[in-house]
């Protein structure tokens, strides 16, 4: 009998299994491939060098890779911290208004992240809807609140918001109310509640939230380039530059790898750390 | 064991919208006692102990703990704890973390907390090396005995408990009824009990107060309880219970209904008794009731015929229908059972020290 379970379970696993082969880990093979030819080439029969990673090392590539990761986290921790009290009223406190919510956020994913992003330029522009405003009514004139990394971040913050709460307040939702009680009821204060209960509880839904906001924002290149009008350069915009204006696809590739090992792992250990069935649902 | 109240309810009202959960509870819970606060579901026992815990407030009257007012104090800042039905351990703590808490947010340092921890663990009779263990591989006594060690570390003034053994199997129940009074002799603290099971309360309790549709109905020990409930609602709650309803004749003496009780001459002398007219419910336990010889008499007397037996164990039951088809039901001790057959005629019989007067309809 579970020898017919594992045989079905393996059967039914083939078509992801062979999409996910052909769509996900053969181009990454390819690209890891490319990363170890000699640059400026455009195939892979070529003796391996590992020339296009000690250009990445040399040429400062580094400061592209701080500031996305920085960036990267930042926006996490904004998101955080703004989405934490929402999820908690999502999942203890809205009961059916937390549908009408959950909606209402689903609904601007509709709309494509680029028309959004220009959205925030027009209103936060100089003489835009903001600034445009302020000088009509108050007569005071605003610079426009574009290309700076504060509004990158926030961009990030703006773009990847449902990606953190709805982890969280999934994650919320897990943290037994008996267990508050029980913690209020021995003495200890809300924020203490907060600190030894809520956050540990909740762990699985932070851990996932943060996660897919980092990565996401790690490799985001429409904020810094739109709003962000590329006062910094972040690693997506380089590895890009690489393969289309460089023509340096190893370079491009290389660039990528370095992204992808460190986020790659990040993930790896973020998720080794929390229990995935227990948000998933799925009884134990 | 001082008889100074530790707890005063002064006639709390509880009303959530417009239905009232708790009619005006007046109630003194006296120091180091174990009272246990029985009510069927809906009773609003549940509402009355969230109240006593600081979980929620009332919307009339006040609690005071001995000299102060505590109605409007949250649970955090009120010297008492409760053990939840559902335990409500840490599953992300391990059982030494989970026992330590209360001290942990007093700031109490990690040796003495540990110390404290273990000392816990010896008094639950928990093996030390459980210190380490983690919740989920408790088994449910176990877990019990952990969230009691944790309650007992908050050192409360008064130990709540809100039906904490009802998702347990039947012995182990037993087991830690047991186990709890005895905890309670040990550490001398006033325990709170609420359950639905009437049964429980009489193992542990010095006194049960019997809550029904918002009301305590009757507050007294557990033999009170038993003999002398003040309604038929108490005297049915406790298990196995024959009521007759009675109605006073003009000599003192009592004229049954439905039932054919006949009355031998002396309910007068020992006070059961109603005046002309008047209502009453008459109340004989089945232990009481013993099947009669031709021969014999006795204070109370009704006809039958035996239409079943069961046996519960130590003691046999048998029921009997009375002329008018109502049923009485009779135990008696397993080498005591009645010898003759299935749909004998019987006469029952008891003696008037074992009956009770519920007065009122």
């Amino acid at each position: 009998m579970e020898r017919l379970d594992k045989k079905l379970g393996t059967l039914s696993a083939l078509p992801i299994l062979i999409v996910l082969t052909l769509s996900f880990l053969a181009p990454l093979i390819v690209v890891a491939a490319f990363s170890i030819m000699p640059q400026k080439v455009f195939s892979l029969w070529n003796i391996p060098d590992f020339s296009a990673y000690a250009t990445v090392v040399t040429q400062g590539y580094w400061k592209s890779l701080a500031w996305a990761l920085g960036m990267a986290l930042a926006s996490t921790a904004v998101l955080f911290v703004v989405c934490w009290p929402l999820a908690f009223a999502m999942a203890k406190v809205f009961g059916r208004f937390t549908l009408i919510l959950t909606i209402a956020v689903v609904v601007s994913l509709f709309v494509s992240e680029n028309i959004r992003l220009f959205g925030w330029i027009l209103t936060l522009m100089k003489g835009g809807l903001i600034g445009g405003h302020l000088k009509a009514w108050f007569g005071i004139d605003m610079d426009g609140a574009l290309y700076n990394v504060p509004v990158i971040v926030f961009g990030l913050v703006y773009v990847y918001f449902p990606f953190m709460l709805f982890p969280l307040a999934q994650g919320i939702s897990m943290v037994p109310d008996d267990a508050r009680q029980a913690a209020a009821d021995l003495g200890a204060s809300k924020w203490r509640i907060l600190w030894e209960i809520d956050l540990p509880l909740a762990a699985p839904g932070i851990v996932v939230g943060s996660l897919l906001s980092f990565v996401l924002a790690a490799g985001a290149l429409a904020e810094s380039k739109l709003l962000g009008g590329q006062t910094v350069i972040v690693m997506a915009d380089e590895v890009e530059t690489a393969f289309t204006y460089g023509q340096d696809w190893p370079l491009g590739s290389a660039l990528s790898m370095v992204l992808i090992v460190i986020i790659g792992s990040m993930a790896i250990f973020g998720v080794s750390k929390v229990d995935l069935d227990a948000i998933m649902g799925r009884k134990r | 064991m001082s008889v100074e109240p530790v707890l005063r309810l002064n006639g709390i009202v509880k009303r959530f919208g417009s239905f009232t959960a708790l009619h005006g509870i007046d109630l003194n819970i006296n120091d180091g006692e174990f009272l246990t606060i029985v009510g069927p579901s809906g009773s609003g026992k549940t509402t009355l102990i969230r109240l006593l815990v600081g979980m929620d407030s009332p919307t009339e009257g006040e609690i005071w703990l001995r000299d102060n007012r505590i109605d409007m104090v949250p649970a955090n800042a009120r010297p008492t704890c409760m053990v939840f039905q559902s335990l409500a351990l840490f599953p992300h703590r391990s059982v030494g973390e989970n026992i330590e808490f209360p001290l942990k947010i007093r700031g109490v340092s990690p040796a003495d907390r540990r110390k404290r921890a273990v000392d816990l663990l010896e008094l639950l009779r928990l093996p030390v090396h459980y210190y380490d263990k983690r919740i989920n591989q408790c088994s449910g006594g176990e877990k019990q005995r952990v969230a009691l060690a944790r309650a007992l570390a908050f050192d409360p003034e008064i130990l709540f408990f809100d039906e904490p053994l009802s998702a347990l199997d039947y012995r182990l129940r037993k087991t830690l009824e047991k186990e709890l009074k005895d905890l309670h002799n040990r550490t001398g603290k006033t325990f709170v009990y609420i359950t639905h099971s009437l049964e429980e309360a009489m193992v542990m309790s010095d006194r049960i107060a019997i809550m029904k549709d918002g009301r305590l109905e009757q507050i007294a020990d557990a033999d009170g309880i038993y003999a002398r409930p003040v309604s038929r609602f108490v005297a049915e709650f406790m298990g196995e219970v024959n009521l007759f309803d009675v109605e006073g004749t003009s000599q003192g003496g009592l004229h049954g209904h439905g039932v054919e009780v006949h009355v031998n001459g002396k309910v007068e002398d020992v006070g059961i008794g109603l005046d002309k007219g008047e209502r009453g419910t008459l109340m004989v336990r089945p232990e009481f009731v013993r099947f009669l010889q031709s021969t014999e008499t006795n204070d109370f007397i009704v006809r039958g015929i035996l239409r079943g037996e069961y046996a519960l164990g130590s003691r046999m039951q048998y029921k009997v229908e009375t002329a008018d088809g109502s049923q009485l039901t009779v135990e008696k001790l397993r080498e005591d059972r009645y010898t003759g057959n299935m749909d004998d005629e019987v006469v029952l019989g008891w003696d008037v020290e074992h009956t009770h007067l519920i007065r009122g309809e």
